[in-house]
């Protein structure tokens, strides 16, 4: 086991430990095939609260998206998102010459399975912000790729903005029915659509 | 039979202690193993798999607790402490926190329980004794105000108080069950958590079926519609019977037992009872409930009734001995 394997099943540890990283299949079960899930973004733990509800066999090839001016910065955030997460690098700065989805196709093309927070950015109200138009793009250009809601619920409670240390609160990713692009729909109905599922989603009891 | 066992080494009674333990474990685990395999009708299931989720959360129980006595002061305090803090974890996540608490939560978890299970495994049993109720009393709500919420101020600090009450010091005092030392009866500490865990087990169990069976009426509606006093009074004798024979394997005569296994017997009932009302209002059944956010396990539901009967059990044994 190489160290950056021991840091995943450490980091996977740890999380479970602090939130329990409950995963709740609801929708659809745990498979190896390709995916794209999509997720509310509340907390920088969103994706590690993803990655530790995954079953061990299907982390290895679900990835995440890193900006690359921040996660390249220093040696061990490179170190932590290349070889422990393997996640597929953006660029913030648009250019013109270079598609921005560029790199996530690539992945997709690849066959791995990716996990997006369409809402672009973190949001600390209760709901989910408008989401923006790359879930669409990737829904159209991969029309066979299942695209998996997921609801990660109270870890806002677990690391408020602002502070470093979390604090121990059970917490629950739960995976709904996966969505596809329907022949003809547009781009607002389709992104509506699809944050309608991810909310669909949040426990009722709280 | 008896008389030849008293010959036999501490640790070897300890060890036949688990060795019947578990073969009682496993036993009942067979018999319910074999009834699930008949054809049953969906109420029929449902009591099957509580049954088997008892059984199961038994068994880790006493697995907890072998490990804890197997391993020595250091592994039953660390066992005990992982325990704390995922009940307390549990606890938390049903009670609503603010922004404003999360220094306090933060000192709850992180520095309450090792210090405190610190004292445990160091037998400092006075300061243990004193350490929450007077030291962390102060601090938390005083990590709370820095934080400048003034918002349900009160109602969120007894809230965590509360928590660390229970989750933390309560659970504390069964290793420091374990740890107590008196003269003539050294390292049987295990036959005293033995002996708190089955007279809290039985006064409950018997107060659970006569409270249904007797019908009488509830001390509480709206928080348990069984509970009568009746149920609570009989659960109570119980304790105090099964705590009489099992006098030998405790430093005092059977008279004794039993008044030590009523005290027992009926704080863990009434432990559970408060638990009840508490989960009543936090809108839950039990406290890993599937439809509610959590998902956990329901350790806190497990823990409950030793959290509250560990303390007063303590204190009277060790107030007893001095």
């Amino acid at each position: 086991m190489s160290t950056a394997d021991a840091m995943g099943v450490l980091l996977a540890f740890v999380a479970r430990l602090i939130t329990g990283a409950q995963g709740h299949w609801k929708g659809c079960a745990p498979q190896a095939e390709q995916r794209i899930y999509f997720a509310n973004h509340q907390s920088h733990l969103d994706w590690v609260l993803i990655w530790a509800a995954l079953p061990r066999e299907l982390r290895a090839s679900t990835r995440p998206i890193a900006a690359r001016d921040y996660w390249t910065k220093t040696a061990f955030k490179r170190w932590l998102t290349s070889a422990v997460f393997n996640a597929v690098y953006v660029t913030r700065l648009r250019s013109d010459d270079q598609d921005p989805l560029g790199p996530l196709a690539e992945a997709l093309e690849h066959g791995d399975s990716l996990v997006i927070f369409p809402e672009g950015t973190r949001s600390h109200r209760d709901e989910p912000q408008p989401f923006k138009s790359g879930l669409f793009h990737l829904a159209e250009k991969f029309a066979q790729v299942p695209l998996v809601p997921a609801w990660i619920d109270n870890v806002q409670r677990v690391m408020p903005k602002g502070e470093v240390v979390p604090v121990p609160i059970l917490c629950t990713v739960t995976f709904g029915a996966p969505i596809r692009l329907d022949a003809g729909e547009d781009k607002r109905a389709f992104l509506e659509r699809a944050r309608a599922a991810v909310l669909a989603l949040r426990p009722a009891l709280r | 039979m008896l008389l030849g066992l008293r010959d036999w080494s501490v640790s070897a009674q300890v060890a036949l202690l688990f060795v019947v333990l578990f073969g009682v474990l496993f036993a009942v685990g067979a018999v319910v193993a074999m009834m699930s395999l008949r054809e049953l009708d969906e109420a029929a299931r449902g009591r099957q798999q509580r049954r088997q989720r008892d059984l199961r959360a038994l068994l880790v129980g006493a697995t907890v607790f072998w490990v804890a006595w197997a391993s020595g002061p250091a592994g039953a305090t660390l066992a005990f402490a992982l325990l704390s803090f995922l009940a307390l974890r549990e606890f938390v996540t049903l009670a609503p926190t603010r922004r404003g608490d999360h220094r306090s939560l933060i000192l709850a978890f992180f520095v309450v329980i090792p210090v405190q299970y610190l004292l445990v495994g160091l037998r400092a049993f006075d300061l243990h004794t004193v350490f929450i109720p007077v030291y962390v009393f102060l601090a938390i709500p005083v990590v709370s105000a820095l934080a400048g919420d003034p918002e349900r101020f009160l109602e969120r600090n007894a809230k965590i108080q509360w928590g660390i009450m229970v989750c933390v010091y309560g659970l504390s005092h069964a290793p420091a069950l374990l740890l107590l030392e008196f003269r003539g009866y050294e390292d049987r500490g295990a036959f005293l958590v033995f002996f708190l865990v089955v007279v809290s087990v039985a006064a409950q169990v018997v107060q659970e079926l006569a409270s249904r069976r007797l019908r009488r009426r509830p001390l509480a509606r709206h928080i348990d519609r069984d509970f009568s006093a009746r149920g609570f009074a009989l659960g109570v004798c119980a304790a105090a019977l099964v705590g009489a024979a099992l006098f030998w394997i405790t430093p005092v005569d059977a008279r004794r037992a039993a008044v030590m296994a009523a005290v027992a017997g009926g704080c863990g009932t009434l432990g559970e009872f408060v638990m009840r009302a508490l989960k009543k209002d936090a809108g839950v059944r039990w406290w890993g409930n599937q439809s509610s956010l959590t998902g956990a396990v329901g350790l806190l539901d497990r823990v409950a009734p030793l959290c509250f009967a560990a303390p007063v059990f303590f204190h009277s044994v060790r107030w007893y001995f001095r």
